[in-house]
């Protein structure tokens, strides 16, 4: 133990003035020293044994009873040091874990890497945060040739890595689809069938789909199984949830989606979100969905970039900066 | 390199535990270890000791002194009859078995030693050779 050495005459002078004055400045002098053993991973034997040490030399008549005592008291440290040893070295593998999954939610968001396009008319904004380091929650935008914008929003049953896993596929399967497609009940359709094959029964995938057709003011949409998203009506003040069914994919290969429309106009809002943001809880509390609207009419001024970060930002806070489920809200709003 | 005569403790009682500690630490303290090291090799000795109480139906722990030129050191080496161990790796990782409250377990006895080395056959026991060597 070289580390002990210089560490063991610092002991015995603190403790040799704490014995004569019993002051505080030793003690925290005791604490400090403390930290210096913890740095360098002394188990707890040895600090006994140096405090053994140092009593031998300050008084060196002890009594016998004493000196036993204090070898009863290292004996019972042993196995307290072996369950530091085994601690420290499970806080390294997890550390090392982490590192490797670090690397991997990098990967994922290369891999699914979407950029919010620009449409003359329609402000977008996009907030996606996921609950640990992957996330289960995906968002897409594809702008069609016909100048058309498709937007999925998806969820994935369950969160982390086998969740972010399960996205990047459904991301390449979205990928190859050919363009004439890309109707939000077809791709549902598509997508349902390679998640029915390619999926496990116990993993279910809920997306919403849009395209906006910016000529007509128009968007289209259909919805397996995916949390409602909300429709704000300007001329009304009024927002209504978009109800759109349709089984959540992967469940039975032959279903058909049915495809919504509807024609925004000037101010309109598009509400797009995963349960992430409906499931915000505060304590053991679930939030009522007229709270997230509350929120969301709080901030429905601003631009759609700025709304979408303040309303996470908002519920971040609620929750005490722990998110229990990936949050992705997108808004889209109609400016002319 | 020059041994001593081997010490042998049979494990049938769990009292037999405490004559292995015992034994182990005379050997330690002959060999000049000091109070924390002795301390560790019975905490060791008591682990392996422990596992033939439990999981067998009997076996021993003998320990020498090692002296070579270079250094010295305990040899601990624990041969049981045991039903084996098949899946050494599980058991020699961190958290098996001590999550039960069962004790430091191999792992622990790998961290008190500075060798270890276990051979074991599915149905006719383990072997566990562990060295210390003074410091």
């Amino acid at each position: 133990m070289e580390t002990l050495k210089p560490d063991a005459a610092n002991y015995q002078s603190l403790l040799k003035h704490y014995i004569a004055t019993q002051d505080e400045h030793s003690l925290y002098g005791a604490e400090q020293i403390t930290k210096q053993f913890i740095k360098n991973n002394i188990p707890p034997e040895e600090i006994v044994n140096l405090h053994i040490q140092a009593m031998a030399a300050l008084y060196p008549d002890l009594p016998e009873y004493f000196r036993h005592s204090m070898k009863f008291l290292l004996e019972t440290m042993i196995s307290y040091g072996i369950a530091h040893q085994e601690y420290h070295t499970l806080r390294e593998q997890q550390s090392e874990l982490k590192s490797e999954i670090a690397v991997a939610a990098n990967m994922q968001d290369t891999l699914l890497a979407t950029t919010k396009p620009a449409i003359d008319g329609l402000d977008i904004g996009v907030v996606s945060v996921p609950a640990h380091q992957m996330n289960g929650d995906y968002h897409h935008f594809v702008t069609g040739e016909d100048g058309s914008l498709g937007i999925a929003v998806a969820d994935v049953i369950g969160k982390g890595i086998p969740a972010a896993l399960c996205m990047s596929m459904i991301k390449y399967s979205m990928d190859s689809l050919p363009e004439r497609t890309m109707r939000p009940q077809t791709i549902l359709k598509n997508l349902n069938r390679v998640v029915e094959r390619n999926v496990e029964s116990s993993m279910f995938i809920t997306m919403f789909y849009a395209q906006y057709l910016p000529a007509d003011g128009k968007i289209r949409y259909s919805s397996a199984g995916h949390e409602p998203g909300f429709y704000y009506n300007a001329r009304e003040n009024r927002f209504e949830e978009i109800k759109a069914k349709g089984l959540v994919l992967g469940v039975d290969p032959d279903t058909d989606y049915r495809q919504y429309e509807r024609v925004l106009h000037q101010g309109d809002m598009v509400i797009l979100l995963t349960d992430g943001v409906t499931e915000c809880r505060q304590g053991d509390r679930f939030i009522e969905s007229e709270e997230v609207l509350d929120v969301i009419a709080r901030f429905s001024h601003l631009q759609a970039q700025d709304m979408v970060d303040k309303v996470y930002k908002h519920f971040e806070r609620l929750q005490n900066f722990r998110l229990r489920d990936d949050f992705t809200l997108i808004v889209l709003k109609k400016e002319v | 390199m020059t041994m001593d005569l081997q010490s042998c403790v049979t494990i049938e009682k769990e009292w037999d535990i405490v004559k292995a500690r015992q034994l182990g630490r005379e050997v330690a303290q002959k060999a000049g270890f000091g109070t924390v090291d002795q301390a560790r090799i019975a905490t060791a000795i008591s682990e392996l000791a422990r596992n033939i109480y439990l999981y067998t139906d009997g076996g021993k722990l003998c320990f020498e002194i090692i002296d070579n030129v270079e250094q010295k050191g305990i040899s601990m080496l624990s041969v049981d009859n045991g039903p084996g161990i098949e899946d050494i790796s599980q058991v020699m990782e961190d958290g098996y078995s001590t999550s039960g409250g069962l004790g430091a377990g191999l792992p622990g006895v790998k961290r008190l030693v500075d060798q270890f080395d276990i051979q074991s056959e599915k149905g006719k026991g383990t072997e566990i050779r562990a060295v210390k060597w003074v410091r």
